[in-house]
């Protein structure tokens, strides 16, 4: 049985630093009771990540702390930090300690020196505060100031030992290369990687003009993380660090519930609407009502009374608004209600990741369970070419992992001609239902067409469906298919015109034809009666004949043998003579 | 200034390390040349007086700090290169 835990027992025991997502790369956080290298170009964030580290520790870990700082003063990385909402001046009553290390600018040096001094001060106050975590921001600072290489790998040796014996996790900053043109020499630098048990680099790039941060775990002794390179930004409560799906996320609960796309026939078109918690797409080119579609989306989410975000790229979110309402879509009064949350994202600036990293934040403010991004394919300007794929997985993992139903346009490229080419963003593989509008030009129109491409899960038609708006609201109507081609707009009215026509005149004859068989039915009836009349007057006449005939004869005899009897003669020879006839 | 100013001295060692003792010799034979009869020294050992050097601010051993006359001026290292600190003491006329 021990055998089993055993590979648990190695693992170091680690100090949160309460940084999203960089606890999960790292498998908990920093080791505990060692020393970790945070490297970095100018505006990296090293100050940030170790300040929020060390605020981390004193208010939720209760491991309080020290910030040594060398190169800003206290009070303005205090006041710089005011706006991530860390409450610092709280905490420095009790549970965190600045100290201010700066070398004064005036500061003669002769001959070699130590930092003997500080430790032996932050000895004392780690003792006094009972410390467990201390961050030495910007050590180079004062490196630079002795006198030899080899002095300045003493000092790292006796910090680094200082560190270990008081079993203290500490963070060292250090500028990196970057565009620095002071010339501090690599090496000391580089030999402290190998000396800490944790080094972690901090780059900040600009790639066509957009500022793009990530990260990376160099090392981690004795325990493992992930190695690659990660986006973080810095935002409105500190660090942030985007990390993919996380194995311990990957059973996600998944809902048979069906939601309304807010178009009745397009809920029959996929047989029974989008299922909750779905990733919808809709691809098109630009004035293909992707907007209005998706808000009516919104607008069916917000009538079932559920919250919904409504992330709009484009366009302000008033003339969203404005437009939306020309098609029979009202979505002001959700707005007002507080049901619907417009944004207008053209406000957000920067990289694909922040975009990401806000909607995520103010979708949680809004509580949203329906989110509406509009487009989507904005993301992937010039300069986020690269991380926009990953971005576009974690979003959708994103709102997988939150059971949100998320409905994301995307504009395609006019210029690619392909009729239905997959979005840029490539998200088109990961989503759940992709619908693709269109154009048809046809006969002198343009005509918008919707088909699904794909549904997971749900049955779903394989017809082409002309979409109208009209001030009534959006509809779709069958498509006709003549002689290979799909009609629609005036083509489909003609042939449906023309349908009817021939309908109703179909009708009218086969009502004609069945007046004229009752008026042949009638007229033979009377026949049938007039005939049946004749019969029996018939009938009688031949009746009354037999019946004089009969009456005739007896006549004829009883007058003869009356005759006979006046003669009184001989009957026989004169009754020969008198009847010859 | 003065030729009877004097001057005052702090030196912060840490404990017996070997570049606090090397300042310390130092900056005796100096004052011995340049200052006979006008200094005074004192030594704070940081590891004997922690809070102290926490409140005045020394982060790195030896530091030297001459507090009068004014102005104030700090020295760090064994003061083994003459010219910068009698430079930073404003002794070098005197040198002169």
């Amino acid at each position: 049985m021990k055998s089993v835990r055993s590979p648990l027992v190695t693992t170091p025991p680690k100090a949160p630093t309460g940084v999203a997502g960089f606890d999960e790369i790292t498998g908990g956080g920093l080791p505990r009771g060692r020393t970790t290298l945070l490297v970095g170009g100018p505006g990296s964030g090293k100050t940030v990540l170790a300040l929020q580290f060390i605020a981390h520790g004193a208010r939720a870990c209760k491991e309080p702390g020290i910030f040594v700082a060398f190169e800003e003063t206290s009070k303005r990385i205090v006041a710089n930090a005011e706006s991530f909402g860390w409450k610092l001046p709280e905490l420095r009553r009790k549970k965190l300690f600045f100290m201010d290390a700066q070398p004064l600018p005036d500061l003669v040096r002769s001959g070699d020196f130590d930092l003997g001094g500080m430790l032996a001060a932050l000895e004392v106050k780690t003792r006094e505060m009972g410390a467990k975590r201390i961050v030495f921001d910007a050590l180079d600072v004062v490196l630079a100031l002795l006198p030899d290489l080899a002095a300045e790998r003493r000092e790292i040796y006796r910090l680094h030992a200082w560190l270990l014996a008081h079993e203290l996790t500490g963070i060292v900053t250090l500028k990196s290369g970057g565009d620095e043109t002071n010339s501090i020499s690599q090496q000391p630098f580089g030999f402290m990687q190998f000396m800490v048990d944790c080094a972690v680099i901090l780059n900040h790039s600009v790639v066509l003009g957009v500022s793009q941060r990530s990260l990376r775990v160099q090392k981690y002794r004795g325990s493992g993380f992930d190695e690659n390179e990660s986006a973080f930004l810095i935002g409105n409560s500190g660090f942030e660090v985007a990390v993919a799906h996380t194995l311990s996320r990957v059973d996600v609960k998944v809902s048979n519930e069906r939601v309304s796309s807010g178009i009745a026939r397009l809920d029959t078109m996929l047989g029974g609407g989008y299922y909750r918690g779905a990733s919808v797409l809709i691809t098109g080119f630009s004035g293909t009502a992707k907007t209005t579609l998706s808000g009516a989306f919104a607008e069916a989410a917000c009538r079932r009374g559920e919250r919904t975000m409504f992330v709009c790229f484009d366009t302000n979110s008033t003339e969203v608004i404005r437009n939306l309402l020309s098609v029979g879509i009202h979505l002001d009064r959700y707005v007002k209600s507080g049901c619907l949350r417009m944004i207008s994202a053209r406000a957000i600036t920067g990289s694909a990741e922040t975009y990401l990293v806000r909607i995520k934040a103010l979708a949680q403010e809004h509580g949203a369970r329906c989110v509406v991004i509009d487009p989507v394919s904005a993301w992937s300007k010039s300069g986020n070419d690269l991380s926009t794929q990953s971005v576009a997985d974690r979003l959708i993992d994103w709102s997988k992992g939150e059971g949100t139903t998320l409905v994301c346009t995307s504009l395609l490229d006019e210029m690619s001609g392909q009729g239905e080419g997959g979005s840029q963003l490539q998200i088109s593989a990961l989503v759940d239902t992709w619908i693709h509008l269109n154009y048809l030009i046809q006969a002198g129109e343009r005509n918008r067409g919707l088909s699904i491409v794909k549904s997971r899960g749900t049955t779903h038609s394989n017809q082409v469906r002309e979409l109208i708006l009209s001030d009534a609201g959006v509809t779709l109507a069958d498509t006709y298919t003549a002689g290979g081609e799909v009609l629609m707009g005036t083509l489909r009215w003609e042939k449906e015109r023309a349908e009817r026509a021939l309908h109703e005149a179909a009708e009218v004859a086969a009502k004609l034809k069945r007046v004229k068989l009752d008026a042949e039915e009638a007229e033979l009836e009377v026949r049938l009666k007039s005939l049946q009349t004749e019969l029996v007057a018939k009938q009688v006449e031949k009746a009354l004949l037999v019946r004089t005939t009969q009456s005739d004869q007896g006549e004829l005899s009883r007058g003869r043998t009356q005759m006979k009897e006046l003669r009184g003669a001989d009957a026989a020879i004169p009754v020969r003579k008198t009847s010859p006839p | 200034m003065s030729r009877r100013a004097m001057f005052k001295f702090r030196l912060y060692v840490a404990g017996d390390a070997l570049n606090s003792a090397q300042a310390l010799a130092n900056l005796t034979a100096l004052c011995r040349a340049q200052l006979p009869d006008r200094h005074e020294i004192e030594i704070v050992d940081v590891f004997r007086e922690p809070q102290r050097a926490l409140a005045d601010g020394i982060f790195m051993t030896p530091t030297l700090v001459k507090f009068a006359p004014s102005p104030a001026r700090r020295v760090v290292g064994t003061l083994s290169q003459t010219q910068p600190v009698l430079q930073a003491l404003g002794l070098e006329t005197i040198a002169a």
